[in-house]
């Protein structure tokens, strides 16, 4: 510890401002963190702090993403596996998925800091955190065998027009990683669309066993095919985003993030409230004769499949309790959450082209969140002039 | 109970729990025992103390004075004047930046030399009289106008006056003990601020001191009881949940310790602000009460510092909540109740953020493991643990406290300088020390109470 603290004094001065490398002061300052808590005190008002950080609040939740990360990764083989009729063994396909998933995040890391501490050097601000975890967040909703260089570019997006442009963490309107995902989404359909992307080498095709579809259950449950059990969904069997499709592994990153009180319960609880309300509702609406294929028939799949199924468990637990993105107050943060299941459910059974809407009821419910803090925060003044009434 | 129970004596059934809010396990809570009469060579006495008074000197240097003379008087309103706690000669004027003035510092006599007020008898004195004798003497500084927390305007009736019976601030002093002896002052106190609001006088208590405490038998009070953690003591919170100001009415709030000064000088005719007060903290020796006057400086209780280990030692006048960095050659405040020591912590903790467990740092979020010990007290120290940062983390602050008011939503319009949206969002109800605990949980280590301060004199200056 005294070497790497000896290593730094040494080098600080060329690093500080009036030194040989006095620009790159964002850059030292956001590493000689990274190894050390700096010895700022307090000034005068609260003279001792809690012992959290943001540095601490990102660690936690990424320690949360790893059961999802992990399983994700041995998923990825074990899909591979499926699709070409192999015997792979547990570790020979966690290794093929690690293989795989790594430089996902190694793409998303580096292009992401990289801009994030080019834009603190240019403002001359401390490095912030908060891509710590969006930078694990994005490899984790991609597909697989999404191309790095097209990562690359909607990490780029996400970073510059969702986050840096209006001043960095804290400032962004929309979930940064939902941003990079919905970037790829418009802007490459027609590489990333279809049934082939969720299976590592399914889009090349090489190997795979005849009539091996690759298709995620949404897919299949829009089209009125057979989807698996829902325990092989609960448990993240499917084919799917690579951190998404393990309900289990995501609910024991919720347990984390609950625990530790870092992310909000009135969100999580309030997105699989609503998904479960609207996926009631819907179910009673749907017609009985309804044909295989047709809405109707979508209609009528039970709604706690939905939880199971895509994204919804993934964006309930570590997108939507994003707090800069989403309602700030907590009674603005149940309709906020709620809202999100509800739209999530609608989007995924009523629009006739894309199969998953966890996504997009986000980011739409991310533009309204400071709208409903604002009511919420307007009934509290109203509150306050009704009391100031009262008396006279 | 009921058979201490006087005429005037109203039960009632203000009963208010409060879920929200923490107390910090800090380490050094001073014992119930009286360990130095601290006699001082030099007491200071500190404009600075007095918020957003424009402070006028009314002493030279070389001159004489006696405890009770008038040392600063408030410029726009001459009347109000500041007092020397002790007889002496005003030995040093210390002037700071642009001759800011910082210090009065009178080297004491040491023969308590009083200067004798002409005072009312309680019972029959008139409104006008009463605040007469607190202005002339300089007590009336002690009392504090809400909104805002400063000194209050004579000539506004304020809706009702509110004390709190008990402190809940980390290391607080317990006032069953260091004022039990004042019981009869601290009666006439209440009685002569009686007469000055018809909206009575509020007193509050916690439920560990409730039934037990001797300040339930006090006469002409209207009182309430509050359970839950900190802050839950503050008039602040008392206030809100008692009778919340609204815009364009004025309460006023008075300590514990500035009743008995009070009651002194209806019963006495002097101006006497001696208090017995707690020393404590992690970096006190034998943490116990001392009796001193406000001014003291506090190398006179130098053997109570403990100088031992790396770290240096930050002596604070007040509490570590809202206190104020005063230096081991610094005088305790005014409105202080209480030093505080704790370890400067001017350290580089490796790798502090990632570590699973950090035996020496208290959270209150279960990011550490330190939850595993709920009942561990903690040798916090000044390092902040971590940067600065932009608002991220949402919820916290509603945790600690228990007001009906969005503390993100208020501070930003501060920030702003958003005077219609201060006023909208509860500027009016709440002080510095009611946030002070959201600064102590905020992740992003943003300085609250700066900011509380900053929107309350913009709010002064621009209702004014």
């Amino acid at each position: 510890m005294k070497v790497f603290k000896n290593i730094i004094d040494n080098i600080k001065p060329t690093f500080s401002k009036g030194g040989k490398l006095g620009f790159l002061h964002s850059t030292f300052d956001a590493f000689e963190t990274f190894l050390f808590v700096p010895d700022t005190v307090a000034k005068n008002g609260v003279h001792i702090k809690d012992s959290i950080d943001l540095k601490r609040v990102m660690t936690v939740v990424i320690v949360a993403l790893m059961p999802a990360l992990l399983f994700g990764m041995w998923n990825t083989g074990y899909q591979h596996n499926l699709a070409i009729g192999g015997t792979m063994g547990f570790w020979e396909m966690f290794f093929f998925g690690f293989i795989k998933v790594l430089p996902l995040i190694i793409v998303s890391y580096v292009v992401g800091l990289g801009i994030e501490f080019a834009a603190a050097q240019i403002r001359g601000h401390e490095v912030n955190e908060g891509f710590l975890v969006s930078g694990m967040l994005i490899p984790l909703i991609m597909p697989v065998d999404v191309p790095l260089w097209i990562l690359a570019l909607s990490v780029a997006f996400a970073v510059i027009v969702g986050k840096e442009v209006f001043g960095g963490t804290g400032m962004n309107i929309w979930n940064p990683a939902l941003l990079s995902r919905a970037f790829v989404f418009f802007a490459y359909p027609s590489q990333i669309s279809g049934d082939k992307i969720w299976i590592a080498g399914l889009s090349k095709g090489e190997g795979i066993i005849d009539g091996f579809s690759g298709a995620t259950p949404l897919a299949n449950a829009k089209a009125g095919l057979e989807i698996p059990s829902l325990q092989d969904m609960f448990l993240g069997l499917i084919p799917g985003s690579i951190g998404e499709t393990s309900t289990l592994a995501i609910l024991i990153g919720a347990a984390i993030l609950l625990f530790t009180g870092i992310a909000s319960w009135r969100i999580m609880l309030s997105v699989f409230a609503g998904g479960a309300a609207i996926g009631i509702l819907i179910n009673l609406l749907a017609p009985a004769t309804a044909q295989v294929g047709e809405i109707g028939h979508y209609m009528a799949l039970p709604f706690y499949y939905h939880f199971v199924m895509g994204g919804f468990a993934f964006g309930a637990v570590f997108m939507a309790t994003d707090p800069v993105t989403g309602s700030q107050t907590n009674s603005g943060k149940y309709v906020y959450g709620f809202l999100i299941g509800v739209f999530a459910v609608i989007i995924r059974v009523f629009n006739p082209g894309y199969p998953e809407g966890m996504m997009l009821s986000i980011l739409l419910m991310n533009t309204f969140a400071p709208l409903i803090d604002y009511v919420v925060v307007d009934r509290n003044i109203k509150r306050r002039l009704k009391r100031a009434a009262l008396k006279k | 109970m009921c058979i201490f129970a006087p005429k005037f004596f109203k039960i009632m059934s203000n009963h208010i729990r409060l879920s929200k809010g923490l107390n910090i396990p800090l380490k050094g809570s001073a014992k119930n025992q009286i360990t130095k009469t601290v006699s001082s060579d030099i007491i200071a006495v500190k404009p600075t103390d007095f918020k957003l008074v424009n402070i006028k000197l009314l002493v030279k240097e070389g001159d004489i004075v006696k405890a009770g003379t008038p040392v600063l008087a408030d410029k726009k309103r001459p009347e109000i004047v500041f007092c020397s706690p002790a007889s002496g000669v005003v030995s040093e004027i210390i002037r700071g930046e642009k001759r800011k003035l910082l210090e009065v510092r009178i080297k004491t006599d040491k023969t308590n030399d009083f200067l004798a007020f002409d005072v009312p008898n309680i019972k029959t004195a008139k409104r006008e009289e009463i605040i007469k004798s607190l202005v002339e003497s300089g007590l009336w500084a002690t009392i504090k106008q809400r909104p805002y927390g400063i000194v209050p305007n004579p000539d506004v009736e304020p809706k009702a006056i509110f004390i709190s019976a008990f402190d809940s601030s980390p290391l607080a002093p317990d006032f069953d003990f260091a004022l039990k002896a004042e019981f009869e002052n601290i009666q006439t106190a209440v009685n002569a601020l009686a007469k000055l609001t018809v909206g009575g006088v509020h007193l509050s208590f916690n439920p560990d001191n409730g039934s037990s405490s001797p300040f339930h038998r006090l006469e002409n009070t209207i009182q309430h009881v509050f359970a839950g953690p900190h802050p839950a003591g503050n008039t602040g919170i008392q206030i809100h949940h008692i009778n919340p100001i609204n815009k364009g009415e004025v309460v006023w709030t008075v300590d514990m310790y500035a009743l008995a000064a009070i009651g002194r000088l209806f019963n006495k005719g002097i101006y006497d602000v001696h208090k017995t007060i707690p020393v404590t903290g992690p970096r006190a020796v034998n943490p116990s009460y001392i009796t001193c006057l406000p001014g003291m400086k506090i190398s006179d209780i130098a053997e109570y510092i403990d100088n031992s280990g790396e770290l240096d030692v930050r002596a604070i006048s007040g509490n570590v909540l809202t206190g104020e960095n005063v230096g081991k050659d610094g005088f305790l405040g005014f409105y202080h109740n209480q030093i505080t020591f704790i370890s400067e912590g001017k350290y580089h903790e490796m790798f502090g953020w990632a570590k699973p467990f950090r035996a020496k740092k208290f959270s209150v979020s279960r990011s550490y493991f330190s939850w595993l010990m709920p009942k561990k007290e903690y040798s916090l120290d000044s390092n902040i643990n971590g940067g600065e940062r932009a608002f991220v983390v949402t919820g916290e602050y509603e945790k600690v406290l228990p007001m009906d008011i969005y503390p993100m939503f208020l501070l930003k319009a501060i920030l702003a300088e958003d005077i219609d949206k201060m006023e909208a969002l509860g500027i009016y109800e709440i002080v510095e020390e009611d946030l002070a605990l959201c600064e102590f949980v905020c992740p992003s280590k943003t300085e609250i109470q700066d900011i509380v301060s900053k929107g309350i004199a913009l709010m002064v200056k621009e209702m004014s």
